[in-house]
């Protein structure tokens, strides 16, 4: 594979609903470089947003770690890491049911989330904090 | 920063987002929105989100609530130039949009519109020549159970 730079590890501190913003271009602009088409670039930007919109209301603040996978087995990818220390998720299998909301959300953000993204890891303890990371492929390239 | 302006164009209230809306701003946006319907009388609303990169569960949520609430305002809302990759993802997130209209562009949203005025004039109309009637053969009819 060329020797191209695609982007560096991207690090976005969450404290308010402008790195929402911020957090879901970021990620966008490095699908994009990586050569994802627009609906891949939607849909990462949008599971960005749910993410990090989570921290700004459950955690108050976070942060978002955005990086390129390359040269791994399953070719180009994107990673990110979404990671709070807040109050965390005593049910996580609740959290990920279609409608499930502890509070006034549809409850879509996370099982949204999921269906969104190739690989989602969700770790996470009561008074511990939120970390989740999700991957997703370039498909059009491994071919 | 990416405040939405409203114009009023005859019955029609036009809001075109131009920028990446925040939380706040799309708050902002649907209270004015109301508001502005209800001060000018609007009998439609069309909101172009040509511009519109991506729309997650929060904004998703919003657009179902700017048609309702428009709705119970006497107006109805179309919304206009949601990009094919939005589209669906929206529908991957599990959000259909129920109840919201929707069309291509602007330029359709309008005929939308102007369609959809017609027949809520047109129903006016028939309900307005039915109304005495009805008013009276249920006075007839259910006597005293009302
Ligand atoms: N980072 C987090 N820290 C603590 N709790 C969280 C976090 N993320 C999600 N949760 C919990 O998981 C639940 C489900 O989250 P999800 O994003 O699916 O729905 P929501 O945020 O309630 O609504 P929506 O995202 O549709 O507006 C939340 O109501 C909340 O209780
Ligand atoms: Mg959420």
């Amino acid at each position: 594979m060329a020797a191209t730079m695609v982007g560096a590890d991207e690090h976005i501190p969450i404290r308010g609903e402008d790195d929402i913003v911020a957090a879901r271009q970021c990620a966008r602009a490095l699908a994009k470089r990586l050569g994802f088409g627009l609906l891949d670039q939607s849909r990462i930007a949008t599971a960005v947003s749910e993410l990090t919109r989570n921290v700004v209301r459950y955690a108050a603040t976070g942060d978002a770690y955005i990086r390129p996978l390359e040269g791994a087995p399953r070719g180009t990818g994107i990673e990110i890491v979404v990671a709070d220390r807040g109050p965390g998720i005593a049910d996580v299998e609740l959290a990920m049911r279609d409608g499930y909301s502890s509070g006034t959300g549809l409850g879509m953000g996370l099982p949204g989330t999921r269906r969104l993204v190739d690989e989602m890891e969700i770790d996470t303890a009561p008074g511990r904090g939120t970390t989740v990371t999700i991957r997703k492929w370039n498909r059009k390239r491994n071919r | 920063m990416a405040r939405v302006p409203i114009i009023k164009v005859g019955e029609t209230l036009i809001a075109t987002v131009q920028d990446e809306l925040r939380d706040s701003d799309a708050l902002t946006l649907q209270t004015e929105l109301s508001a502005a319907v209800e001060r000018t009388g609007a009998r439609g609303v069309l909101l172009d989100l040509s511009a519109v990169e991506t729309v997650d569960s929060f904004l998703g949520r919003l657009l179902g609530e700017v048609a309702a609430s428009t709705r119970l305002l006497g107006a109805v809302t179309v919304i206009t130039g949601i990009q094919p990759a939005v589209a669906i993802t929206l529908v991957e997130l599990g959000l259909e949009l129920k109840g919201v209209r929707t069309a291509l562009n602007p330029e359709k949203g309008m005929a939308l519109l102007r369609r959809l005025q017609r027949l809520q004039r047109l129903q006016g109309e028939e309900n307005a020549r039915l109304l005495p009637a009805r008013a009276g053969s249920r006075n007839g009819r259910n006597d005293g159970r009302r």
